[in-house]
């Protein structure tokens, strides 16, 4: 690389370069726009120009929009977006160390993990609502039949935010999850794995102090990728969450009712908490880094 | 290297025993089997119920397919409703999968071979893709200040005398849910492009220029084919995105626009079961066919 940058660049490079440019500026002008103009004045409305600067619409969209409660809704997201993280934390790096062994139907588990990723949203989600209503169904049938009639009366349904939800958004975040196993573990280099076991390490001290502090970054990136992935899902968790429903449901609702500004201080407000789970990540990745840095050196 | 087998399934690197794989492959291989493959078969099963408004009745009817493609023999009064839905779903599909493939294939094509160091190739690659961490639906919204009726788009037009009444096809059209879907998914293009470029053994172009060939004939000849599969992989999963999607038509379209998941997200929200689950099943076949079609054009190609 060090030899070709002294070489003159080519024609094609400016006008590639502006290309990119106007693709950066499609990309965040529009995000940009509303993030300013969720800093309205009072008198402001959806468009410029701008009538002040005043965070109005944030106290508005505090004190709610109409009858949704967009606090419980934005405290149901980020309760299932750890939920989800956690799971795909754990079954991805599972999944992925068993992939490295001798894993009998491993390739058949590999093709439906990609089916699932290329599968259209709206049949996951409508199969999973499928699912739960019909074993709602059935709980409601052997209610029946032991007599029981109160607890029939009080049962409502199995479809909610930690059953088929969370069950629905894993089908999305778990093949992502694998995925970057799979990219870590083919730059692995296993001979750290049999030093360890070399030198007496039983395979959980194995993993426990060579295979895992090695893996950490990556590790954190896939809960990164879990949680940003629930906390945006809407197609998967359309038809598969019961009475309540999640933040971006809400707001998908909210963009035909709500006509003020408040909906762009909504978007200013989970833009920001995407972006605060994004930096704690990455700082928590450096983090990792610089202690392995501190220990080897 | 090709698409239909697991090309990073890392090999046997630890000698195991097989048993030991299984038990931590079992949560994960739970998960799908229980939120992916039962729901699958119960949609096919499903498709085949009766239904009335309070229940769903066990049974084999052909009923909800028939009703389905009512009308669709008949071709003297157009389209039927479900082709006619089916046209402009594919219509989107193509449109959006051509103009993503273009600008993810020109940025990867930039970032892969024009950035020179590697520190800046990683930033702007980061730069791109710090929009997808926002929410799609804040995405679509962020375009209405800007093509609305009182729009940036439209002040800007009018007060440089352009026009003189607002562009009404600008939001809530054809133009905004293509806009929305491209604003969207060409990460989804860009990515895995990206990603079989910089795999591209740089001597292979140094060897193209050497033997005489110009700049468009290294292009086509040696990048494109050398970067198929990320092509393939970006297309399929910018295709299965919009052939499914409801939301972003949903939203950009002003509720207007019909689109195949529209029809069975509506077909649920009345409780209709059986008949979406019949329409996802028609939904999943067109998606597989066209899923094979794009390995066997590629193939092809690589043919000749």
């Amino acid at each position: 690389m060090t030899t070709r940058i002294r070489e003159a660049r080519p024609a094609s490079f400016w006008p590639l370069a502006i290309v990119f440019a106007l693709f950066v500026l499609f990309m965040y002008g529009p995000m940009f726009v509303i993030f300013i103009l969720s800093f309205q004045g009072p008198e402001g409305g959806l468009t410029f120009p701008m009538r002040g600067v005043s965070l109005h619409w944030f106290a508005k969209l505090a004190e709610g929009l109409g009858v949704v409660d967009i606090g419980a809704a934005l405290w149901r997201s980020l309760g299932l977006g750890v939920a989800v993280m956690l799971c795909t934390v754990v079954l991805s790096v599972l999944a992925g160390l068993a992939f490295r062994k001798r894993l009998a139907g491993g390739n058949t588990l590999f093709f439906i993990v990609v089916a699932s990723l290329i599968m259209p949203s709206i049949i996951v989600s409508l199969g999973i609502g499928l699912e739960f209503r019909l074993i709602d169904n059935g709980i409601k049938a052997v209610l029946e039949w032991l007599g029981m009639d109160s607890a029939l009366e009080g049962y409502g349904t199995s479809l909610g935010l930690f059953t088929s939800a969370l069950g629905a958004h894993l089908t999305w975040t778990l093949p992502f999850g694998l995925l970057i196993m799979f990219a870590v573990f083919n730059r692995f280099n296993p001979a750290y794995e049999e030093a360890a076991r070399d030198l007496g390490a039983t395979p959980w001290q194995g993993f426990a102090h060579v295979v895992l502090p090695l893996i950490a970054p990556s590790v954190v990136g896939i809960g990164m990728f879990g949680f940003t992935l629930s906390w945006d899902e809407i197609a998967r968790t359309s038809q598969a969450i019961g009475d309540v429903n999640t933040l971006p449901l809400e707001l998908q609702g909210l963009t035909s009712t709500v006509t003020t500004p408040s909906i762009y201080a909504l978007g200013t407000v989970t833009t920001v908490v995407s972006f605060a789970v994004m930096g704690v990540t990455l700082l928590l990745v450096w983090a990792l880094g610089r202690r392995r840095k501190g220990r080897s050196g | 290297m090709s698409t239909t087998t697991p090309p990073s399934l890392p090999a046997a690197a630890v000698p195991g025993r097989s048993i030991a794989a299984w038990w931590q492959a079992a949560p994960f291989t739970l998960v799908f089997a229980l939120f992916f493959i039962i729901p699958l078969a119960l949609i096919v099963m499903v498709s085949f119920w009766d239904f009335n408004d309070y229940e769903l009745l066990p049974g084999f009817t052909f009923k909800n397919y028939v009703s389905i493609f009512d009308g669709c023999s008949d071709m003297s009064d157009g389209l039927c409703v479900t082709l006619k839905t089916y046209y402009s779903t594919l219509k989107f599909s193509f449109l959006v999968w051509l103009i993503t493939l273009v600008i993810g294939f020109t940025v990867a094509y930039f970032l892969a071979f024009h950035v020179r160091s590697s520190g800046m190739q990683t930033l702007l690659f980061v730069l791109c893709t710090i929009p997808f961490w926002t929410s799609n639906v804040i995405r679509m919204i962020s375009w209405v200040p800007l093509l609305g009726r009182n729009g940036l788009v439209n002040q800007t037009l009018i007060s440089m005398n352009l026009i003189e009444t607002p562009i009404e096809w600008l939001l809530f059209s054809d133009f905004s849910v293509v806009l929305a879907f491209v604003h969207l998914y060409t990460m989804f293009m860009i990515v895995p492009i990206f990603n079989s470029m910089m795999r591209i053994d740089r001597s292979l172009i140094e060897a193209a220029s050497d033997s005489g060939a110009s700049g468009w004939q290294t292009l086509w000849n040696v990048i494109v084919p050398l970067s198929r599969t990320g092509i393939i992989i970006g297309s399929i999963f910018v295709l299965t995105i919009v052939m499914g999607d409801f939301v972003t038509i949903g939203v950009m379209g002003g509720q207007q626009i019909a689109s195949v998941g529209k029809i069975i997200q509506v077909q649920t929200s009345y409780l209709q079961f059986p008949l979406a689950a019949a329409n996802a099943v028609i939904l999943l076949a067109v998606v597989l066919m066209i899923i094979w079609g794009l390995t066997r054009l590629v193939d092809i190609r690589k043919e000749l």
